[in-house]
């Protein structure tokens, strides 16, 4: 019993590192350009095809799926945000939220179109590779995608943190028109910060894409799951995501054990609404937006 | 397109006017951003089913009772929000939230159909109004009376003390209050307002439909639906629901006729996405606006253009 309840909580927190990378992504990109990327969710999913599609065409080992799924949506991120984010940056909220909306539904009609509605299982021997740790048994897929995720945010965290960009980053983030007088070049600030929020939802696709099936509906699903967690850890706060990813993931994995499928899915909301109701700005939110 | 389907559309179309009205006066009028309009609409929907399939009751109760539900579960969510000051975004997502949690968990009930759904009996070809009901045509008529209350309903309230002082909190909370207008009490009483006509718009949808289901009554499609209306029409403007929801929704059902056809499906999810997109970026202020500025004759009220706000958290 007890070895059952220290294996689903240790696949909670290595779910949690990619869930936390995912929420990064969301709160790079708010923290610095103040809007809401409703349009999350798909770039996961971008991510789990590019996972399914690399792996079925060449075969490689998944962590270099997730390099191309970083690159490919980097560069997605970017054009994304100098052709159309970039219009409503200064924008109210509510015209912002409609956008990324619309984005939201483009995004997941273009891949209802290129892809069907059916689930693609990316057929990796990762999926049935166990490794045993004392009374643990992990799957290896779940190990690596962890592994990734968790090198990934420390390096992402380094580089905000010492280089000058993340200096110009950050800058942009506090004061932005501050930033504008001593020549930060704001619009690329930001094309790269949509840019590096972009491929952590994609590299987080392609780690996953073992353990989800490529579906174009999973994009809702992950959009409000990165919400979700963003939330619970505090939108704009680094630190806030990563501690939001392990609490969703902990708590999805014990909800899996004592409630039933459909009440596990509920319970990252009622999260959600409680975290809301009783502390609005998440463990580490930033003081107001 | 035979007859029957224009007009089975037009009552779509109607229907959502009345609830994009509602969601336009929560938004356009009071300034508090809902994307989980979904729930209230569901909450309407079953009331009315469970009451009518279960035990016989006329929809009308059910539409009664629907509508003091959501108003009170809007309140109560407004209440709790606005008390700890989740505000803007923050509210919106609230809303998410709570729209999907009452779905999944409406999903789980059996009392109320779970997941397989409440189906109301085949529609009668004799009218009843006491029971609401009728052929396709009644519902027609049906919408069409609750579009034209709707878009009165915002005019009236538009010119009324209210609507001065939900505007006046629109665009400048502190300033509304300084003076001496109680806001809190405002948005919670908007948002219960907002909430209890969706939930009327939705026992009526539930009805016609025939049939109602978590997924389809209560699922994000539905709050986009009930917001697209008045975001490509005109927010805050009473003809902007019913301009909006004329130019949208048989978009998205031609582009989902046209994609299964096709072999596409997903076409219609990129019409709407595209109109949203389109609309924001060339006409921010809707379509019906455009219209009017276009034409001169007409002249809007002095309302404020709400694209023009300042943001509202700064």
């Amino acid at each position: 019993m007890l070895s059952l309840w220290l294996n689903v909580i240790t696949g909670g927190v290595l779910i949690g590192l990619v869930y936390g990378l995912v929420a990064l992504g969301l709160t790079i990109i708010f923290g610095v350009m103040r809007v809401v990327n409703f349009a999350h969710g798909e770039m996961v999913v971008f991510g789990i095809y590019i996972g399914y599609w690399t792996v079925r065409i060449w075969d490689v080992p998944i962590v270099l799926a997730a390099v191309i799924a970083a690159v490919v949506m980097f560069v997605f991120g970017y054009l994304l945000e100098t052709l159309v984010v970039k219009r409503f940056v200064n924008r109210p909220h509510h015209y912002q939220f409609i956008v990324f909306i619309g984005l939201s539904l483009l995004f997941s009609g273009v891949l209802l179109m290129s892809f069907g509605p059916d689930p693609r299982p990316t057929a990796s021997q990762l999926s049935f590779q166990t490794v045993s740790v004392g009374p643990l048994t992990l799957d290896w897929a779940r190990i690596q995608a962890a592994a990734t995720a968790g090198l990934l945010i420390a390096a992402l965290g380094a580089y905000l943190k010492y280089s000058a960009f993340g200096r110009s980053l950050r800058g942009a983030a506090n004061n932005r028109l501050g930033g504008l007088v001593v020549g930060l070049n704001i619009p690329r600030v930001y094309a790269v910060t949509f840019g590096i929020g972009a491929a952590c939802a994609g590299v987080a696709g392609a780690l996953i894409s073992p353990l989800f099936d490529a579906q174009p509906y999973l994009a809702v699903d992950f959009t409000l799951l990165a919400f979700v967690t963003v939330i619970v850890g505090g939108l704009g706060s680094f630190g806030g995501a990563l501690l939001g990813g392990l609490t969703i993931g902990v708590a999805e994995a014990i909800a899996a054990l004592m409630f039933t499928p459909s009440m596990k899915t509920a319970l990252p909301y009622a999260l959600l609404i409680i975290i809301l109701i009783f502390r609005p700005r998440g463990f580490f939110g930033a003081k107001d937006i | 397109m035979s007859n029957a389907y224009v007009i089975s559309l037009l009552t779509i179309v109607l229907l959502f006017t009345f609830m994009g009205q509602s969601w336009n006066l929560m938004l356009g009028i009071g300034g508090q951003l809902s994307i989980g309009h979904a729930l209230f609409v569901g909450i309407g929907a079953y009331a009315v089913a469970i009451l009518n399939i279960k035990y016989g009751l006329t929809p009308w109760i059910g539409l009664l009772l629907g509508a003091v539900i959501a108003g009170f579960v809007g309140a109560v969510l407004a209440w709790l929000s606005f008390r700890f000051e989740v505000r803007g975004i923050y509210f919106a997502l609230l809303t998410i939230a709570a729209a999907e949690f009452a779905r999944i968990m409406f999903g789980g009930w059996n009392y109320v159909g779970g997941m397989q759904g409440l189906f109301y009996q085949a529609p009668s070809a004799t009218m009843d109004l006491g029971m609401l009901r009728g052929d396709a045509r009644f519902y027609y008529f049906v919408a069409l009376a609750l579009a034209a209350i709707g878009v009165a309903g915002t005019e009236l309230i538009s010119r009324s003390y209210w609507g001065y002082v939900w505007r006046a909190m629109r665009d400048d909370d502190e300033a509304a209050r300084a003076l001496g207008v109680r806001t809190f009490r405002h948005k919670v009483l908007v948002v219960s307002i907002s909430a209890a006509t969706a939930a009327v718009g939705g026992g009526v949808l539930g009805l016609v439909q025939g049939a109602i289901f978590p997924d389809s009554i209560m699922g994000m499609a539905i709050s986009v639906d009930v917001l697209i209306g008045p975001v490509v029409g005109g927010l805050g403007t009473a003809f902007g629901p019913l301009v909006g929801s004329m130019a949208a929704i048989p978009l998205h059902h031609a582009m989902g006729a046209l994609g299964d056809s096709l072999g596409l499906p997903g076409l219609n999810s990129v019409a709407y996405g595209a109109v949203l997109i389109l609309v924001v970026w060339f006409l921010p202020d809707g379509i019906w606006p455009a219209i009017v500025r276009l034409y001169g004759a007409i002249q809007l009220p002095a309302r404020g253009r709400i694209s023009q706000l300042r943001k509202v958290e700064e």
